[in-house]
């Protein structure tokens, strides 16, 4: 086989070509260059911008959120206060009622304890006046009726008080008396009537 | 090492095509000239100064520019909200930045190497591209020796940025010397180590950046022209046929091809970010 390729004759794809090695080097090198310098800083500009546009948008929703989370711990706290304050306002107010009440009652308790109080020595005031103006009377009543009885003169002021009294005496002596009985013998009385 | 499986693959194809076409060339006149190393090697376009300036070396120019261009106009705006260049030069940039270098070397102190990262992936990418964008169509690392240049930048840089974190000898102890190994088995892995941690990686660098330029290109070319051979110079019903297929292949190789020009450029930054990673270790 003979192929009509003369090897011998061929270059060597691997040789070095010195002008192709500078060459390349040199274009890569200015092209590293100018890629350093122009490209890499504007993208890290841009990215970093970026960055920092997405951050700040964070940063001012995260301060947004957080004053509104102080303001509503803030309305929360007032509104616990509120109620914190109305039901010690109710208390107060129910103890002041009670308290009111329970003066009211003691109040007045004491007054119609007093009202009583004076009513009761009012009527043992009058009674006694009632029983001095009675027995003035009665006294006065009973010596004419006497003496229009007796048909004698009773007009000795001394004697006929004597014997008014001494009647008078035996009347409550004998009244006195009659209650006792009527307590234990009131039955006897009424038996009697039937 | 990593190599994309699926271009062995299409090797194999290439493989057979290739006898195919051989057997052709030696059932006609012997007229089909299969491509080889030196459809690599262009005519100066114009010469300055008696050095021949070739196509690959304006693609590197052209490619600098159009990296350059791009980046910049789509950094200039620097709008919050991005435009859809500014979009796109934002996802690309900050892909390097982000998925090569920060991850790789680590968010302390990846920054003062992204500007590096980001120039040599969009560099060699786009130089790759070239192999597929009409009227270019040539892939400039199919050159070797510009990717020795860049794989000798990358050798420089990463033992610098060694030795500047470590001093001279500390480096070389941090890359030669593995920590955790019996004294006896030193003398065996101090020259293993040295020589796959410093002489090693700038070849392999190299050589895995080139040999798929050139392999797929070749690829690509034997495609095309072998196909046209069949179709043109055959009395045979079948080559014609055959040289269609080929044409069909060489557009699914196309595609393929992109695939794999990204993943070299990727392939080449990913490494240059480990290397300078390994180089900035602490003591492990």
């Amino acid at each position: 086989m003979s192929y009509p390729i003369p090897m011998s004759a061929e270059p060597s794809p691997l040789a070095v070509e010195p002008v192709e090695v500078i060459v390349a080097l040199v274009v890569f090198a200015i092209l590293f260059f100018l890629i350093r310098k122009f490209v890499v800083p504007t993208f890290e500009k841009t990215f970093a911008e970026r960055t920092s546009a997405i951050e700040g948008g964070l940063k001012a929703a995260e301060t947004k959120q957080a004053e509104a989370d102080a303001k509503l711990h803030e309305l929360e706290q007032q509104l616990a206060d509120a109620r914190h304050e109305a039901a010690r306002i109710r208390e107060e107010a129910r103890e002041q009622g009670a308290q009111i009440v329970a003066e009211m009652r003691d109040q007045a308790q004491s007054e119609s304890t007093r009202i009583v109080e004076h009513g009761k020595s009012q009527i043992e005031a009058e009674r006694q006046q009632a029983l001095t103006s009675l027995r003035a009377e009665v006294g006065a009543l009973a010596t004419s009726l006497a003496g229009r009885i007796v048909g004698e003169s009773l007009e000795d002021d001394d004697r006929s008080s004597r014997v008014v009294d001494r009647f008078l005496a035996d009347l409550e002596l004998h009244e006195g008396a009659r209650t006792a009985g009527d307590t234990t013998g009131g039955s006897t009385t009424s038996g009697g009537s039937v | 090492m990593r190599c994309p499986g699926s271009t062995e693959r299409t090797r194999g194809i290439a493989l057979n095509v290739t006898g195919l076409v051989l057997r052709a060339a030696e059932g006609g006149e012997g007229g089909f000239e299969a491509p080889g190393p030196a459809s690599f090697d262009l005519p100066p376009v114009f010469s300055v100064a008696g050095v021949g300036v070739t196509k690959p070396m304006l693609q590197l120019v052209l490619g600098a520019v159009l990296v350059f261009g791009f980046l910049y106009l789509a950094a200039r705006k620097r709008a919050m909200v991005p435009g859809r260049l500014q979009f796109a030069g934002e996802q690309a940039y900050s892909g390097v930045r982000n998925g090569v270098g920060r991850d790789i070397i680590g968010s302390r102190d990846f920054m003062p190497y992204v500007p590096y990262l980001v120039a040599m992936f969009f560099f060699i990418l786009i130089n790759n591209w070239f192999a597929a964008i009409p009227f270019i169509q040539f892939p400039t690392f199919s050159r070797a020796s510009m990717a020795y240049a860049l794989a000798g930048l990358s050798w420089l840089v990463y033992n610098a940025v060694g030795i500047r974190k470590h001093g001279f000898l500390g480096y070389l102890k941090l890359q030669c010397v593995p920590s955790g190994v019996g004294v006896a088995l030193l003398p065996l892995l101090i020259p293993l180590e040295f020589f796959s941690n410093l002489i090693v990686r700038p070849v392999t660098l190299a050589l895995r950046l080139f040999a798929n330029m050139f392999a797929g290109h070749l690829l690509l070319i034997l495609f095309a022209v072998g196909g046209e051979y069949l179709v043109l110079h055959s009395d045979n019903w079948f080559y014609p046929v055959a040289g269609v297929a080929a044409w069909i292949m060489a557009i699914a190789v196309s595609f393929l091809e992109l695939l794999v020009q990204f993943l070299q450029a990727y392939v080449f930054v990913l490494l240059n970010a480990t290397y300078i990673a390994g180089a900035l270790a602490d003591e492990h």
